[in-house]
Protein backbone atom coordinates (compact mmCIF):
# COMPACT_ATOMS: atom_id res chain seq x y z
CA UNK A 1 0.00 0.00 0.00
CA UNK A 2 0.80 3.31 -0.88
CA UNK A 3 0.55 6.56 1.42
CA UNK A 4 -1.73 8.78 0.10
CA UNK A 5 -1.21 11.49 2.50
CA UNK A 6 1.02 11.27 5.34
CA UNK A 7 1.32 13.67 8.47
CA UNK A 8 4.62 14.31 9.78
CA UNK A 9 4.23 15.43 13.58
CA UNK A 10 1.58 18.20 12.07
CA UNK A 11 0.61 21.17 14.13
CA UNK A 12 -2.30 23.20 12.57
CA UNK A 13 -4.37 26.38 14.52
CA UNK A 14 -4.83 29.84 14.64
CA UNK A 15 -3.19 32.83 16.00
CA UNK A 16 -0.63 30.12 17.08
CA UNK A 17 -3.46 28.04 19.20
CA UNK A 18 -2.80 24.55 18.38
CA UNK A 19 -6.25 22.79 17.03
CA UNK A 20 -4.56 20.31 15.76
CA UNK A 21 -1.82 19.12 17.50
CA UNK A 22 1.18 17.36 16.66
CA UNK A 23 -0.71 14.95 14.37
CA UNK A 24 1.52 12.11 13.06
CA UNK A 25 0.23 8.85 10.61
CA UNK A 26 -0.75 7.97 6.88
CA UNK A 27 -3.94 7.58 4.95
CA UNK A 28 -2.96 4.97 2.32
CA UNK A 29 -4.03 5.48 -1.33
CA UNK A 30 -7.95 4.00 -1.84
CA UNK A 31 -8.31 4.36 1.85
CA UNK A 32 -12.28 5.20 3.21
CA UNK A 33 -11.61 6.87 6.38
CA UNK A 34 -13.95 8.31 9.08
CA UNK A 35 -12.66 11.34 10.92
CA UNK A 36 -14.58 11.36 14.11
CA UNK A 37 -14.53 13.30 17.81
CA UNK A 38 -16.30 15.69 19.47
CA UNK A 39 -16.64 19.54 18.60
CA UNK A 40 -13.72 21.48 18.47
CA UNK A 41 -11.55 18.50 17.87
CA UNK A 42 -10.01 20.00 14.89
CA UNK A 43 -11.30 18.13 12.42
CA UNK A 44 -12.49 20.99 9.72
CA UNK A 45 -9.28 22.45 10.35
CA UNK A 46 -7.19 18.97 9.67
CA UNK A 47 -8.98 19.11 6.41
CA UNK A 48 -8.36 22.79 5.91
CA UNK A 49 -4.79 21.57 6.16
CA UNK A 50 -5.19 18.71 3.85
CA UNK A 51 -6.41 21.01 0.51
CA UNK A 52 -3.59 23.58 1.56
CA UNK A 53 -5.98 26.71 2.44
CA UNK A 54 -4.40 26.38 5.99
CA UNK A 55 -0.83 26.22 6.34
CA UNK A 56 0.90 23.95 9.11
CA UNK A 57 2.54 25.84 11.91
CA UNK A 58 4.73 22.45 12.36
CA UNK A 59 5.84 19.78 10.57
CA UNK A 60 4.25 18.46 7.26
CA UNK A 61 1.74 17.34 5.38
CA UNK A 62 2.74 15.48 1.37
CA UNK A 63 0.07 14.43 -0.76
CA UNK A 64 2.19 12.30 -2.64
CA UNK A 65 2.65 14.29 -5.62
CA UNK A 66 -0.97 15.16 -6.00
CA UNK A 67 -1.51 18.94 -6.19
CA UNK A 68 -3.46 20.64 -3.50
CA UNK A 69 -5.83 21.79 -6.29
CA UNK A 70 -6.75 18.51 -7.41
CA UNK A 71 -8.22 17.67 -3.74
CA UNK A 72 -11.64 17.01 -4.16
CA UNK A 73 -13.04 18.94 -0.99
CA UNK A 74 -16.92 19.80 0.49
CA UNK A 75 -16.35 22.41 3.82
CA UNK A 76 -19.11 21.90 6.17
CA UNK A 77 -20.38 25.37 5.82
CA UNK A 78 -19.88 26.28 1.99
CA UNK A 79 -19.21 30.26 1.25
CA UNK A 80 -21.69 29.57 -0.91
CA UNK A 81 -24.04 32.96 -2.10
CA UNK A 82 -27.09 31.02 -2.78
CA UNK A 83 -28.44 34.37 -4.10
CA UNK A 84 -26.11 34.40 -7.37
CA UNK A 85 -28.14 34.32 -10.45
CA UNK A 86 -26.39 31.14 -11.59
CA UNK A 87 -28.18 27.57 -13.02
CA UNK A 88 -27.56 24.14 -10.96
CA UNK A 89 -25.88 22.91 -14.37
CA UNK A 90 -23.24 25.91 -14.83
CA UNK A 91 -22.54 25.55 -10.99
CA UNK A 92 -21.97 21.59 -10.99
CA UNK A 93 -20.10 22.61 -14.00
CA UNK A 94 -17.64 24.64 -12.36
CA UNK A 95 -16.44 21.16 -10.85
CA UNK A 96 -14.25 20.77 -14.27
CA UNK A 97 -12.61 23.48 -13.83
CA UNK A 98 -9.34 21.37 -13.82
CA UNK A 99 -10.21 20.30 -16.77
CA UNK A 100 -11.06 23.61 -18.50
CA UNK A 101 -9.42 26.25 -16.65
CA UNK A 102 -10.59 29.50 -17.10
CA UNK A 103 -11.09 29.53 -20.67
CA UNK A 104 -11.30 26.04 -22.46
CA UNK A 105 -15.13 25.63 -23.48
CA UNK A 106 -17.99 23.37 -22.44
CA UNK A 107 -17.90 20.56 -25.23
CA UNK A 108 -20.26 18.22 -26.00
CA UNK A 109 -18.84 15.43 -24.01
CA UNK A 110 -18.12 17.76 -21.39
CA UNK A 111 -21.68 18.63 -21.07
CA UNK A 112 -22.81 15.35 -21.40
CA UNK A 113 -20.70 14.39 -18.46
CA UNK A 114 -22.34 17.34 -16.27
CA UNK A 115 -25.86 15.86 -17.06
CA UNK A 116 -24.42 12.24 -16.18
CA UNK A 117 -23.30 13.66 -12.55
CA UNK A 118 -26.89 15.55 -12.20
CA UNK A 119 -28.23 12.12 -12.82
CA UNK A 120 -26.12 10.07 -10.53
CA UNK A 121 -27.27 12.43 -7.46
CA UNK A 122 -30.52 12.45 -9.00
CA UNK A 123 -30.94 15.92 -9.88
CA UNK A 124 -31.94 15.28 -13.55
CA UNK A 125 -34.48 18.30 -14.87
CA UNK A 126 -32.67 20.50 -12.10
CA UNK A 127 -30.40 21.79 -14.86
CA UNK A 128 -31.90 25.24 -15.67
CA UNK A 129 -33.05 26.47 -11.89
CA UNK A 130 -31.20 28.55 -10.30
CA UNK A 131 -29.24 27.41 -7.35
CA UNK A 132 -31.62 29.31 -4.82
CA UNK A 133 -34.27 27.48 -5.60
CA UNK A 134 -33.15 23.76 -4.27
CA UNK A 135 -34.01 22.96 -0.88
CA UNK A 136 -30.87 21.67 1.62
CA UNK A 137 -30.74 18.33 0.51
CA UNK A 138 -30.62 19.17 -3.15
CA UNK A 139 -28.14 21.60 -2.38
CA UNK A 140 -26.20 18.77 -0.93
CA UNK A 141 -26.65 16.58 -3.71
CA UNK A 142 -25.55 19.28 -6.14
CA UNK A 143 -22.47 19.77 -4.36
CA UNK A 144 -21.50 15.84 -4.59
CA UNK A 145 -22.48 16.13 -8.19
CA UNK A 146 -19.33 18.99 -8.41
CA UNK A 147 -17.68 16.86 -6.39
CA UNK A 148 -17.96 13.64 -8.68
CA UNK A 149 -17.15 15.93 -11.51
CA UNK A 150 -13.65 16.78 -9.97
CA UNK A 151 -12.98 13.29 -10.43
CA UNK A 152 -10.23 13.75 -8.10
CA UNK A 153 -8.25 10.82 -6.66
CA UNK A 154 -8.24 12.11 -2.99
CA UNK A 155 -11.84 13.33 -1.89
CA UNK A 156 -12.16 15.40 1.67
CA UNK A 157 -15.90 15.77 2.40
CA UNK A 158 -16.65 17.69 5.83
CA UNK A 159 -19.78 16.51 7.27
CA UNK A 160 -21.30 15.74 4.85
CA UNK A 161 -24.47 14.42 5.51
CA UNK A 162 -25.38 17.25 8.55
CA UNK A 163 -29.04 18.36 8.31
CA UNK A 164 -29.84 15.74 5.74
CA UNK A 165 -32.37 13.26 5.40
CA UNK A 166 -32.20 9.50 6.04
CA UNK A 167 -33.42 8.89 2.35
CA UNK A 168 -30.31 11.53 0.77
CA UNK A 169 -28.05 10.19 3.18
CA UNK A 170 -28.61 6.58 1.77
CA UNK A 171 -28.06 8.11 -1.58
CA UNK A 172 -24.71 10.01 -1.44
CA UNK A 173 -23.21 7.10 0.79
CA UNK A 174 -23.94 4.77 -1.58
CA UNK A 175 -21.58 7.52 -3.98
CA UNK A 176 -19.07 7.82 -1.54
CA UNK A 177 -18.87 3.93 -1.22
CA UNK A 178 -18.76 3.93 -5.16
CA UNK A 179 -16.04 6.44 -5.30
CA UNK A 180 -14.38 3.63 -2.91
CA UNK A 181 -14.55 1.04 -5.03
CA UNK A 182 -12.92 2.98 -7.77
CA UNK A 183 -10.04 3.08 -5.84
CA UNK A 184 -10.39 6.98 -4.76
CA UNK A 185 -9.09 7.85 -1.00
CA UNK A 186 -12.19 9.40 0.53
CA UNK A 187 -12.08 10.79 3.88
CA UNK A 188 -14.90 12.27 5.59
CA UNK A 189 -15.71 13.85 9.17
CA UNK A 190 -18.82 12.35 10.40
CA UNK A 191 -21.13 12.35 13.72
CA UNK A 192 -22.82 9.33 13.26
CA UNK A 193 -21.26 6.34 14.67
CA UNK A 194 -23.79 4.29 13.21
CA UNK A 195 -22.75 4.95 9.84
CA UNK A 196 -19.19 4.96 10.24
CA UNK A 197 -19.76 1.46 12.09
CA UNK A 198 -21.69 0.51 8.79
CA UNK A 199 -19.50 1.78 5.44
CA UNK A 200 -16.57 3.70 6.76
CA UNK A 201 -13.77 0.48 7.12
CA UNK A 202 -11.31 2.67 8.68
CA UNK A 203 -11.66 5.25 10.89
CA UNK A 204 -9.51 8.50 13.08
CA UNK A 205 -10.97 9.13 16.37
CA UNK A 206 -9.43 13.08 16.40
CA UNK A 207 -8.95 15.26 19.54
CA UNK A 208 -7.05 17.99 18.33
CA UNK A 209 -4.39 14.97 17.73
CA UNK A 210 -4.99 11.00 17.38
CA UNK A 211 -6.67 9.41 20.07
CA UNK A 212 -7.03 5.94 17.91
CA UNK A 213 -6.49 5.06 14.49
CA UNK A 214 -7.09 2.10 12.44
CA UNK A 215 -10.14 -0.24 11.63
CA UNK A 216 -13.29 1.48 13.05
CA UNK A 217 -14.66 -1.58 15.10
CA UNK A 218 -11.25 -0.89 17.56
CA UNK A 219 -11.56 2.53 17.32
CA UNK A 220 -14.69 3.18 18.36
CA UNK A 221 -14.44 1.97 21.74
CA UNK A 222 -16.11 3.44 24.83
CA UNK A 223 -13.01 4.21 26.46
CA UNK A 224 -11.18 5.58 23.37
CA UNK A 225 -14.79 8.20 23.03
CA UNK A 226 -14.51 8.98 27.20
CA UNK A 227 -10.69 9.67 26.47
CA UNK A 228 -11.64 12.03 23.24
CA UNK A 229 -14.55 14.17 25.03
CA UNK A 230 -12.16 14.74 27.84
CA UNK A 231 -8.81 16.12 25.63
CA UNK A 232 -11.32 18.69 23.75
CA UNK A 233 -10.27 21.33 26.32
CA UNK A 234 -10.91 25.19 25.31
CA UNK A 235 -8.04 27.63 24.07
CA UNK A 236 -5.76 29.05 26.48
CA UNK A 237 -4.89 32.89 25.67
CA UNK A 238 -1.92 32.81 28.35
CA UNK A 239 -0.40 28.95 27.30
CA UNK A 240 2.87 29.03 27.05
CA UNK A 241 4.83 28.33 23.83
CA UNK A 242 4.80 24.02 23.14
CA UNK A 243 8.10 22.30 23.14
CA UNK A 244 6.85 19.05 22.96
CA UNK A 245 9.52 17.32 21.40
CA UNK A 246 8.90 16.14 17.99
CA UNK A 247 7.28 12.56 17.83
CA UNK A 248 8.95 9.84 15.93
CA UNK A 249 7.06 9.40 12.72
CA UNK B 1 -42.22 65.40 -38.29
CA UNK B 2 -42.79 66.22 -34.94
CA UNK B 3 -41.32 63.07 -33.38
CA UNK B 4 -38.41 63.30 -35.35
CA UNK B 5 -38.27 67.24 -34.52
CA UNK B 6 -38.03 66.15 -30.55
CA UNK B 7 -36.26 62.69 -31.01
CA UNK B 8 -33.40 62.84 -33.69
CA UNK B 9 -33.17 66.24 -34.66
CA UNK B 10 -31.06 67.30 -32.09
CA UNK B 11 -28.42 64.91 -32.77
CA UNK B 12 -28.32 65.48 -36.54
CA UNK B 13 -28.13 69.15 -35.85
CA UNK B 14 -25.92 69.30 -33.32
CA UNK B 15 -22.38 67.48 -33.41
CA UNK B 16 -22.11 68.32 -29.31
CA UNK B 17 -24.99 66.59 -29.22
CA UNK B 18 -23.53 63.33 -31.42
CA UNK B 19 -20.70 62.81 -29.05
CA UNK B 20 -22.65 62.91 -26.27
CA UNK B 21 -24.56 60.30 -27.27
CA UNK B 22 -21.32 58.20 -28.43
CA UNK B 23 -19.98 58.64 -24.94
CA UNK B 24 -22.51 57.26 -23.49
CA UNK B 25 -23.10 54.38 -25.08
CA UNK B 26 -19.51 53.72 -24.92
CA UNK B 27 -20.13 54.51 -21.21
CA UNK B 28 -22.92 52.35 -21.00
CA UNK B 29 -21.09 49.28 -22.67
CA UNK B 30 -18.62 49.65 -19.85
CA UNK B 31 -19.75 50.50 -17.07
CA UNK B 32 -23.10 48.55 -16.76
CA UNK B 33 -21.21 44.98 -16.67
CA UNK B 34 -19.14 46.05 -13.70
CA UNK B 35 -21.98 47.51 -11.59
CA UNK B 36 -23.67 44.31 -12.24
CA UNK B 37 -20.75 42.22 -10.70
CA UNK B 38 -20.32 45.25 -8.09
CA UNK B 39 -24.60 44.63 -6.81
CA UNK B 40 -24.42 40.99 -7.15
CA UNK B 41 -20.86 41.30 -4.60
CA UNK B 42 -23.06 43.43 -2.60
CA UNK B 43 -20.33 46.32 -3.51
CA UNK B 44 -22.87 48.93 -4.60
CA UNK B 45 -21.87 51.41 -2.12
CA UNK B 46 -18.05 50.56 -2.35
CA UNK B 47 -18.37 51.86 -5.88
CA UNK B 48 -19.89 55.16 -4.81
CA UNK B 49 -17.38 55.64 -1.71
CA UNK B 50 -15.03 54.74 -4.42
CA UNK B 51 -15.78 56.97 -6.75
CA UNK B 52 -15.19 59.89 -4.25
CA UNK B 53 -12.11 58.70 -3.80
CA UNK B 54 -11.11 59.34 -7.36
CA UNK B 55 -11.42 63.38 -6.78
CA UNK B 56 -8.25 64.59 -5.41
CA UNK B 57 -6.04 62.48 -7.65
CA UNK B 58 -8.04 63.96 -10.86
CA UNK B 59 -8.10 67.58 -8.77
CA UNK B 60 -4.26 67.03 -8.01
CA UNK B 61 -4.09 66.49 -12.28
CA UNK B 62 -6.53 70.08 -12.35
CA UNK B 63 -4.33 72.30 -10.00
CA UNK B 64 -1.24 70.97 -11.81
CA UNK B 65 -1.99 71.22 -15.30
CA UNK B 66 -5.53 72.36 -15.26
CA UNK B 67 -8.88 70.54 -17.27
CA UNK B 68 -6.51 68.56 -18.85
CA UNK B 69 -7.67 65.33 -19.96
CA UNK B 70 -4.87 62.73 -19.01
CA UNK B 71 -3.99 64.60 -16.49
CA UNK B 72 -7.33 63.97 -14.57
CA UNK B 73 -7.44 60.49 -15.92
CA UNK B 74 -4.18 59.54 -14.46
CA UNK B 75 -4.64 61.25 -11.13
CA UNK B 76 -7.98 59.84 -10.78
CA UNK B 77 -6.29 56.23 -11.56
CA UNK B 78 -3.81 56.66 -9.24
CA UNK B 79 -6.19 57.79 -6.15
CA UNK B 80 -8.61 55.23 -7.06
CA UNK B 81 -5.69 52.50 -6.94
CA UNK B 82 -4.21 53.72 -3.77
CA UNK B 83 -7.87 54.52 -1.91
CA UNK B 84 -8.93 50.60 -3.03
CA UNK B 85 -5.15 49.10 -1.84
CA UNK B 86 -5.63 51.43 1.24
CA UNK B 87 -8.82 50.22 2.29
CA UNK B 88 -8.05 47.06 1.68
CA UNK B 89 -4.80 46.99 3.48
CA UNK B 90 -6.78 48.67 6.48
CA UNK B 91 -9.16 46.63 7.12
CA UNK B 92 -6.67 43.47 7.22
CA UNK B 93 -4.04 44.73 9.19
CA UNK B 94 -6.50 47.21 12.17
CA UNK B 95 -9.67 45.39 13.32
CA UNK B 96 -11.36 48.27 11.19
CA UNK B 97 -14.29 46.20 8.77
CA UNK B 98 -13.43 47.25 5.14
CA UNK B 99 -16.47 49.35 4.70
CA UNK B 100 -15.69 51.67 7.98
CA UNK B 101 -12.43 51.99 6.15
CA UNK B 102 -13.29 53.16 2.71
CA UNK B 103 -16.25 55.31 4.33
CA UNK B 104 -13.25 57.27 5.80
CA UNK B 105 -11.10 57.61 2.89
CA UNK B 106 -13.85 58.62 1.18
CA UNK B 107 -14.83 61.46 3.73
CA UNK B 108 -11.25 62.81 3.24
CA UNK B 109 -10.78 62.36 -0.21
CA UNK B 110 -14.24 64.19 -1.33
CA UNK B 111 -12.74 66.92 1.18
CA UNK B 112 -9.24 66.88 0.22
CA UNK B 113 -10.21 66.97 -3.88
CA UNK B 114 -12.97 70.35 -3.39
CA UNK B 115 -10.56 72.07 -1.48
CA UNK B 116 -7.80 71.47 -4.22
CA UNK B 117 -10.12 72.89 -6.99
CA UNK B 118 -11.36 75.50 -5.28
CA UNK B 119 -7.18 76.54 -4.43
CA UNK B 120 -7.25 77.19 -8.06
CA UNK B 121 -10.19 77.24 -10.07
CA UNK B 122 -13.90 78.51 -10.39
CA UNK B 123 -16.84 77.46 -8.98
CA UNK B 124 -18.04 76.35 -12.80
CA UNK B 125 -14.88 74.39 -12.52
CA UNK B 126 -15.59 72.88 -9.27
CA UNK B 127 -19.45 71.77 -10.89
CA UNK B 128 -17.63 70.70 -13.82
CA UNK B 129 -15.63 68.21 -11.54
CA UNK B 130 -18.87 67.72 -9.37
CA UNK B 131 -21.05 66.74 -12.09
CA UNK B 132 -18.89 66.62 -15.04
CA UNK B 133 -20.25 67.82 -18.43
CA UNK B 134 -20.81 65.08 -20.97
CA UNK B 135 -21.79 68.25 -23.24
CA UNK B 136 -18.34 69.53 -23.50
CA UNK B 137 -16.76 66.18 -24.26
CA UNK B 138 -14.16 66.74 -26.89
CA UNK B 139 -12.96 64.14 -29.51
CA UNK B 140 -9.82 62.96 -27.09
CA UNK B 141 -12.26 63.11 -24.29
CA UNK B 142 -14.19 60.43 -26.00
CA UNK B 143 -11.54 58.55 -27.37
CA UNK B 144 -10.34 57.97 -23.75
CA UNK B 145 -13.81 56.57 -22.57
CA UNK B 146 -14.45 54.37 -25.64
CA UNK B 147 -10.71 52.86 -24.96
CA UNK B 148 -11.62 52.21 -21.44
CA UNK B 149 -14.92 50.95 -22.44
CA UNK B 150 -13.14 48.44 -25.22
CA UNK B 151 -10.83 47.03 -21.95
CA UNK B 152 -13.17 46.73 -20.09
CA UNK B 153 -15.34 44.56 -22.24
CA UNK B 154 -12.36 42.13 -23.24
CA UNK B 155 -10.95 41.91 -19.45
CA UNK B 156 -14.23 41.34 -18.57
CA UNK B 157 -14.11 38.21 -21.49
CA UNK B 158 -10.79 37.23 -19.81
CA UNK B 159 -11.83 36.95 -16.42
CA UNK B 160 -15.48 36.05 -16.40
CA UNK B 161 -15.40 32.62 -15.77
CA UNK B 162 -13.30 33.06 -11.82
CA UNK B 163 -15.25 36.23 -11.19
CA UNK B 164 -18.22 34.47 -11.53
CA UNK B 165 -16.85 31.20 -9.58
CA UNK B 166 -15.17 34.02 -6.93
CA UNK B 167 -18.50 35.50 -6.60
CA UNK B 168 -20.82 32.28 -5.65
CA UNK B 169 -18.42 30.17 -3.61
CA UNK B 170 -14.97 32.15 -3.36
CA UNK B 171 -14.34 28.87 -1.43
CA UNK B 172 -14.34 26.54 -4.26
CA UNK B 173 -12.36 28.78 -6.39
CA UNK B 174 -9.34 28.76 -3.83
CA UNK B 175 -9.36 25.08 -3.59
CA UNK B 176 -8.99 24.57 -7.34
CA UNK B 177 -6.94 27.41 -8.52
CA UNK B 178 -4.69 30.42 -7.31
CA UNK B 179 -7.21 32.65 -10.02
CA UNK B 180 -9.19 34.32 -7.65
CA UNK B 181 -7.28 36.73 -6.42
CA UNK B 182 -5.79 38.31 -9.56
CA UNK B 183 -9.65 38.25 -11.05
CA UNK B 184 -10.68 39.98 -8.16
CA UNK B 185 -7.82 42.61 -8.27
CA UNK B 186 -8.71 42.77 -12.07
CA UNK B 187 -12.03 43.31 -11.46
CA UNK B 188 -10.98 46.20 -8.98
CA UNK B 189 -9.10 48.04 -11.37
CA UNK B 190 -11.99 47.56 -13.98
CA UNK B 191 -14.36 49.56 -11.34
CA UNK B 192 -11.76 52.21 -10.92
CA UNK B 193 -11.13 52.83 -14.59
CA UNK B 194 -15.04 52.65 -15.49
CA UNK B 195 -15.58 55.23 -12.17
CA UNK B 196 -12.99 57.97 -14.31
CA UNK B 197 -14.79 57.50 -16.95
CA UNK B 198 -18.00 58.20 -15.37
CA UNK B 199 -16.09 61.04 -13.78
CA UNK B 200 -15.53 62.75 -17.25
CA UNK B 201 -19.45 62.37 -18.27
CA UNK B 202 -21.44 62.69 -15.07
CA UNK B 203 -19.20 64.33 -12.88
CA UNK B 204 -17.71 62.52 -9.27
CA UNK B 205 -20.86 61.98 -7.39
CA UNK B 206 -22.99 60.72 -9.99
CA UNK B 207 -20.07 58.72 -11.73
CA UNK B 208 -21.95 55.40 -10.45
CA UNK B 209 -24.96 56.64 -11.44
CA UNK B 210 -25.16 54.89 -14.58
CA UNK B 211 -23.49 51.29 -13.23
CA UNK B 212 -25.33 51.25 -10.26
CA UNK B 213 -29.02 51.98 -11.47
CA UNK B 214 -28.92 49.90 -14.64
CA UNK B 215 -27.73 47.08 -12.38
CA UNK B 216 -30.88 47.52 -9.84
CA UNK B 217 -33.21 47.66 -12.83
CA UNK B 218 -31.91 44.13 -14.27
CA UNK B 219 -32.18 42.45 -11.18
CA UNK B 220 -35.56 42.85 -11.58
CA UNK B 221 -35.76 42.07 -14.95
CA UNK B 222 -33.48 38.42 -15.82
CA UNK B 223 -32.95 36.00 -13.94
CA UNK B 224 -28.98 34.68 -15.17
CA UNK B 225 -26.48 36.91 -15.28
CA UNK B 226 -25.83 37.44 -19.02
CA UNK B 227 -29.61 38.30 -19.54
CA UNK B 228 -28.61 40.61 -16.64
CA UNK B 229 -25.74 41.93 -18.55
CA UNK B 230 -27.58 43.13 -21.23
CA UNK B 231 -30.57 44.26 -19.49
CA UNK B 232 -28.17 46.63 -17.55
CA UNK B 233 -26.77 47.84 -21.13
CA UNK B 234 -30.07 48.39 -22.96
CA UNK B 235 -31.48 50.07 -19.87
CA UNK B 236 -28.34 52.45 -19.69
CA UNK B 237 -28.07 53.36 -22.97
CA UNK B 238 -31.96 54.09 -22.90
CA UNK B 239 -31.22 56.49 -20.07
CA UNK B 240 -28.28 57.94 -21.82
CA UNK B 241 -30.19 58.72 -25.10
CA UNK B 242 -33.75 59.80 -23.66
CA UNK B 243 -31.64 61.94 -20.65
CA UNK B 244 -30.03 64.05 -23.24
CA UNK B 245 -32.89 64.42 -25.56
CA UNK B 246 -34.70 65.48 -22.24
CA UNK B 247 -31.93 67.98 -21.08
CA UNK B 248 -31.85 69.58 -24.67
CA UNK B 249 -35.44 70.41 -25.01
CA UNK B 250 -36.06 71.19 -20.85
CA UNK B 251 -33.07 73.03 -20.48
CA UNK B 252 -32.11 70.50 -17.93
CA UNK B 253 -28.25 69.74 -16.64
CA UNK B 254 -27.19 66.46 -18.94
CA UNK B 255 -25.65 64.55 -16.51
CA UNK B 256 -28.57 64.61 -13.49
CA UNK B 257 -31.03 64.46 -16.75
CA UNK B 258 -29.52 60.84 -17.39
CA UNK B 259 -29.43 59.89 -14.06
CA UNK B 260 -33.48 60.96 -13.59
CA UNK B 261 -34.66 59.16 -16.00
CA UNK B 262 -32.41 55.89 -15.34
CA UNK B 263 -33.92 56.42 -11.70
CA UNK B 264 -37.31 56.53 -13.35
CA UNK B 265 -36.87 53.54 -15.12
CA UNK B 266 -35.69 51.59 -11.91
CA UNK B 267 -38.70 52.92 -9.98
CA UNK B 268 -41.02 51.44 -13.09
CA UNK B 269 -38.86 48.08 -12.87
CA UNK B 270 -39.00 47.85 -9.11
CA UNK B 271 -43.08 47.89 -9.14
CA UNK B 272 -43.64 45.84 -12.39
CA UNK B 273 -40.18 43.79 -12.69
CA UNK B 274 -40.72 40.12 -13.88
CA UNK B 275 -38.25 38.82 -11.19
CA UNK B 276 -39.22 39.86 -7.69
CA UNK B 277 -41.39 43.29 -8.63
CA UNK B 278 -43.64 44.80 -6.19
CA UNK B 279 -46.80 44.17 -8.02
CA UNK B 280 -45.65 40.52 -7.87
CA UNK B 281 -44.89 39.94 -4.77
CA UNK B 282 -48.14 41.75 -4.16
CA UNK B 283 -50.33 40.06 -6.46
CA UNK B 284 -48.62 36.79 -7.47
CA UNK B 285 -51.79 34.99 -8.42
CA UNK B 286 -52.98 31.98 -7.31
CA UNK B 287 -50.68 29.05 -6.77
CA UNK B 288 -49.50 26.64 -8.98
CA UNK B 289 -50.45 22.52 -8.63
CA UNK B 290 -46.90 21.42 -8.26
Amino acid sequence: MTAQLTFQNVTLGYDRHPAVHHLTGRVDAGTLLAVVGPNGAGKSTLFRGIVGILKPLAGSIDRNGVDVHDIAYLPQSAEIDRTFPISVFDFVGTGLWRATGAFGSLGRPAKQRISGALAAVGLSGFENRNIGTLSGGQMQRMLFARVLLQDARVIVLDEPFNAVDARTTADLVALVQHWHEEGRTVIAALHDMELVHASFPETLLLARTAVAWGPTAEVLTPDNQTEARRMCEAFDDGAPACTAAPQAA
Amino acid sequence: MMLYQALIAPFTEFEFMRRALAGIVALSLGGAPIGVFLMLRRMSLVGDAMAHAILPGAAIGFLLSGLNLFAMTFGGLIAGFAVAILAGLVSRVTELKEDASLAAFYLVSLALGVTIVSMRGTNIDLLHVLFGNILAMDDRTLLVIAFNATLTLLALAVIWRPLVIECVDPLFLRTVSRAGAPAHLIFMALVVINLVNGFHALGTLLAVGLMILPAGIAKFWARDISGMMLVAVGSAMLSGYCGLVLSYHGGLPSGPAIILVAAVIYLISLFFGRSGGVVRKLFPGRHLEA
